[in-house]
């Protein structure tokens, strides 16, 4: 069952606009790409399993791990099954990302809804939430944005898969820090006060004491939970002091 | 080890490479669907608000922390940018023209 709220609109311009605004993606996401086209030639894989990967599965992060578990002999089922729950813990983050956009995208048509779906990723759910931090509605930029990096997604494979090694030492020249320098400059905008400080310290802290305790990817999950129950616990507390119900 | 033929492509490793992008696709509408299932009281509704903000947060800090001295002064300078000229490219820039100094000189 769907709410009845009004769907928000999904327009050419908003595509165009969220096109253009993950611009800042694109030259890391260009050198991941090739360096999991490379990492994927060594591993094994043919050009067609790669170009599928990257087409399929259009998850950076969760590629490069499950190269470290492709297998170029036979595949059991328990192999098959064990590669896709690895997949899932790296991916678990997109749960919460998911959850973060429901309000906005939500009322949309299913058939526009869960197609779009199969876009997201961190770099259009990071230009989707600011625009919409911003009073934007158009779910067309979310959509837009995540054509734009598919594409690159999908071309930046093939030319590192086909020429192994491509890209040698990117990191001289700061690539590995292009997403964290824009996550860190797309979180700006996002604040709204002091509570806010408060959620994302706790955020911050259960991140770093997960790093540390656990090898992999869980601290973006266990860090965004603590966030978001701290700004939940917060809502509590300030509607029992204005005395339960009046406001 | 001899390069598979460009085309190369057995049942098992499409089953995998299908089994994983179904596997991620699930991890992109579960949680708007389970959203859509929890009533969106006040806790809630708060909650959410704070996600985006934690979940950015989340995934830069342990980043910072691995990548040293250089990387946490290209994310302080693009920081900084950001609070006096609100403009991601700007920003990037200057966080990658400082990190590239520094690495360069050898931080």
């Amino acid at each position: 069952m769907k709410a009845v709220d009004a769907p928000p609109p999904v327009t050419l311009q908003g595509m165009l606009l969220g096109a253009r605004l993950v611009f800042p993606f694109i030259p890391g996401s260009i050198v991941f790409a090739a360096a999991f086209g490379t990492t994927a030639a060594q591993k094994g894989l043919s050009v067609l399993e790669t170009v599928l990967m990257s087409a399929l599965m259009y998850a950076g992060s969760a590629q490069l791990v499950a190269l470290e578990l492709w297998r170029t002999d036979v595949w059991t089922g328990a192999a098959i099954l064990a590669i896709s729950a690895v997949v899932f813990t790296v991916n678990a983050r997109m749960i919460l990302q998911g959850a973060s956009l429901q309000p906005w995208i939500y009322p949309l048509p299913n058939t526009v809804l869960w197609p779009s779906l199969g876009l997201l990723t961190d770099a259009n759910w990071v230009v989707g939430t600011r625009y919409h931090a911003g009073g934007g509605r158009d779910v067309g930029v979310l959509i837009g944005a995540g054509i734009m990096l598919w594409i690159v997604w999908v071309g930046g494979t093939l030319p590192g898969r086909l020429a192994g090694g491509l890209v040698q030492h990117p990191e001289r020249f700061g690539i590995d820090l292009v997403m964290p320098i824009v996550f860190t400059a797309m979180v700006v905008p996002l604040w709204k006060g002091r509570q806010d400080t408060i959620c994302w310290a706790a955020s911050a802290l259960v991140a770093l004491a997960t790093a540390w305790l656990w090898p992999g990817y869980a601290f973006v999950v266990t860090g965004g939970l603590a966030g978001a129950l701290t700004g939940a616990a917060l809502g509590v507390l300030e509607d029992r002091r204005r005395g339960g119900g009046n406001a | 080890m001899p390069d598979p033929s460009p085309f190369g492509l057995t049942a098992g490793s499409l089953a995998a490479i299908v089994a994983m992008a179904l596997a991620s696709y699930l991890c992109r509408v579960l949680g708007v669907w389970l959203m859509a299932h929890v009533p969106l009281t006040q806790p809630v509704r708060r909650g959410l608000a704070a996600l985006p903000g934690s979940i950015i947060v989340a995934i830069i800090a342990p980043l910072v922390m691995r990548g040293g001295p250089s990387a946490l002064a290209a994310l302080a300078a693009a920081l900084v940018s950001m609070l006096i000229k609100r403009n991601e490219l700007l920003a990037l820039a200057v966080g990658l023209s400082v990190v590239s100094l520094l690495r360069a000189w050898g931080v």
